[in-house]
């Protein structure tokens, strides 16, 4: 903080920590707290709000315990969230050592571009595309039908099809964490494993990985949060049978017309979130300022 | 008796770059080998190839007669030790020492007792547990050492493993690698572009220049009887006089230069006629004496400790140096004076120009 001052002054100085302050305060605990005092307050008509009724309860948070398709679908949401992360890995995986390790310059700019480019259009139109891509009658089956692997089409709609999207839009998430961690691994470790006889899978089991530890663990709690958080892609390819809970969440809000449960269910997702992230970096043995880098 | 290695004219064509040109030589059994060269000259690139991580783009590698050009590093008897070492930084030491062992199947017990074994012939007992971070720059290096020799190599490869120690530790660190190959008889191949290190440590020494095996030889025969000038130049400190070969008569050349007539022994290839150069070292020029005799004027004279380097300029312009040992500073020209130097004919060599 000092250093701050000494080198913007005392005025400039001043208006970034209150800027900074105001962004914590307004944008980060303001609503969060908000969000907390409604989750802990019954849904009330207006004329109600203030009177004799509105005391603090877990009544909301209680109810989505006691209410089973509910909690089926938060746990559900939880693991295959997780499984999201698992699939992204197993695809940047290779692809990021790829790039760090063997990849020629104008190769990696390549790849990177080609990675980007998808990005630069909305969230919700790239999800689309899957809409389109994955569709009873799209181009994938008719494409497998006319390859002769599948004899009728396949209902891509739901658990396989957010999957697919899912992993789609976090890939750049997953990959640059994991490409950073690996291009500081020297090379020479490798070849000295190689030299000492191990294979393949042990270099990466014993050399690479524990190296990009931190790239990985950072890679799959960005994943997984996005994922438990996501609502487009569940939205668009989920399924009756593949809801997420952000969808029970929105449902609560804007069609149940009650916000203090809508903000209970999120809460318990917040934590969730919060806790699975705090386990996995624990189990990792890698400390929050690392992925924060 | 550990395996032999023997390069049949290997080549090594990166793009349209020639890193190593027609190379072959034999390394024996339990020997000492190094590869002397100046940085680029190809000698990593050779080691590699060696070791199997590079494909030689033609020629073949035999380690004890099998040829194994076709084989990846982890299936030849080689183990090497890179020049940053590359130990596991997240393995304890003893983990290091036993990886080979590891990636053999070894079962976890076996391969820490084969660790602490290891490290009781490093001198470095009861460090298993620590992390390679935790150790200074020698005991890393006698780890790395350890690691190689964990797998028991016929051959152990060394890409200039001193070359990140300070001076005091270098030389400390030559004794014991000298000490440990004697002791553990495996062949040793060691690339450096370090020349006392070679000389001081080697029973052969390959010099290598621009990817070409200039002379192999026992260090005493690279430093007196070079064959090529590069490897009379590169290999210790040498005057070089332009001459003309006036006549050859029982292995001594006569030579028109400069300074007069003078004589050395004819190196290979020399004929009359022919321009060539007399190299001779530092310590042969004496002030007094010699069938040779030479005049420079002393510009400075450089203290090494145990030596001071007169540098002189002779009347044509050519650079002169001698050495004189420090007992003797005494008597020595002093800076400014035109002083004589005279050497015998045993001490200079004559190679024709290339």
């Amino acid at each position: 903080m000092s250093e701050l001052y000494r080198r913007f002054g005392g005025g400039l100085g001043t208006v970034f920590l209150a800027l900074v302050g105001v962004w914590l305060a307004g944008m980060v605990l303001a609503p969060n707290v908000m969000m907390i005092d409604y989750a802990l307050r019954p849904n009330l008509p207006p004329s109600q709000i203030g009177g004799p009724n509105d005391v603090y309860s877990l009544d909301n948070i209680l109810y989505l315990a006691n209410e089973g398709v509910h909690r089926a679908i938060f746990f559900k949401t939880v693991w295959a969230s997780a499984l999201v992360a698992f699939v992204t890995f197993l695809v940047c995986y290779p692809m990021a050592f790829w790039l760090a390790q063997h990849a020629t310059v104008n190769q990696t700019a390549v790849v990177l571009l080609a990675l980007t480019i998808p990005f630069w259009i909305n969230e919700v139109l790239r999800t689309l595309a899957w809409y389109i891509l994955l569709a009873f009658r799209g181009p994938l089956n008719a494409f497998l039908l006319s390859l002769g692997i599948i004899d009728e089409p396949v209902r891509w709609y739901g658990d396989g099809g957010v999957l697919a999207g899912m992993t789609y839009a976090y890939i750049l998430f997953m990959l640059f964490p994991i490409y950073n961690a690996i291009e500081s691994l020297d090379k020479s470790q490798i070849e000295a494993a190689r030299d000492l006889g191990a294979s393949t899978w042990r270099i990466h089991w014993r050399v690479v990985i524990p190296h990009a530890k931190a790239g990985i663990a950072t890679g799959c709690v960005f994943t997984f949060m996005l994922a438990a958080g996501s609502y487009v892609a569940p939205a668009l390819l989920g399924a009756p049978g593949s809801r997420w809970f952000t969808e029970i969440i929105y449902n609560w809000f804007f069609e149940g017309g009650d916000w203090n449960r809508g903000a209970a269910y999120a809460l318990v997702l917040l934590v969730l979130c919060l806790a699975v992230v705090l386990v996995t970096l624990r189990i990792a043995r890698v400390s929050l300022t690392e992925v924060a880098k | 008796m550990s395996h032999s290695v023997e390069l049949d004219h290997v080549g090594v064509t990166f793009g349209t770059t020639r890193a190593v040109d027609d190379v072959s030589f034999t390394v024996e059994g339990g020997e000492f080998f190094s590869i002397l060269g100046p940085s680029g000259c190809g000698k990593t690139t050779l080691l590699r190839v060696i070791a199997g991580f590079l494909n030689p783009t033609e020629g073949r590698i035999l380690i004890g007669e099998k040829d194994m050009t076709p084989l990846g590093p982890n299936q030849r008897p080689t183990a090497m030790i890179f020049q940053s070492l590359a130990l596991f930084p997240l393995m304890p030491v003893w983990e290091n020492i036993a990886f080979g062992l590891e990636a053999r199947g070894v079962s976890k017990a076996e391969r820490r007792m084969k660790a602490d074994e290891l490290l009781k012939l490093i001198a470095l007992d009861g460090y298993g547990d620590r992390m390679p971070g935790e150790l200074s720059g020698g005991q890393r290096q006698r780890v790395a050492i350890a690691r190689a020799l964990a797998v028991e190599p016929q051959v152990l490869l060394l890409d200039e493993p001193l070359s990140a120690l300070d001076l005091k530790l270098r030389q400390h660190m030559r004794a014991e690698l000298r000490a440990l190959q004697k002791r553990t008889g495996v062949t040793f191949i060691y690339i450096t572009h370090d020349q006392s290190e070679a000389l001081a440590m080697s029973d052969r020494v390959a010099v290598m220049s621009a990817g070409v095996v200039q002379q192999v030889g026992a260090p005493r025969e690279l430093y007196d009887n070079p064959a090529t000038p590069f490897v009379a130049t590169f290999v210790g400190e040498t005057n070089a006089l332009s001459c003309t070969v006036k006549g050859i008569d029982n292995g001594i050349a006569t030579v028109e230069t400069a300074h007069g007539t003078l004589t050395g022994r004819a190196g290979d290839g020399l004929s009359g006629g022919a321009a060539a150069k007399l190299y001779v070292r530092p310590e042969a020029l004496k002030p007094k004496g010699g069938v040779n005799r030479l005049a420079a004027t002393i510009e400075r004279i450089d203290f090494e400790g145990a030596f001071a380097l007169a540098h002189g300029v002779a009347e044509d312009g050519t650079p002169l140096v001698a050495s004189i040992a420090s007992t003797e500073l005494a008597t020595a020209p002093a800076i400014g004076e035109k002083s004589g130097f005279g050497f015998e004919s045993a001490n200079a060599v004559v190679l024709p120009d290339v």
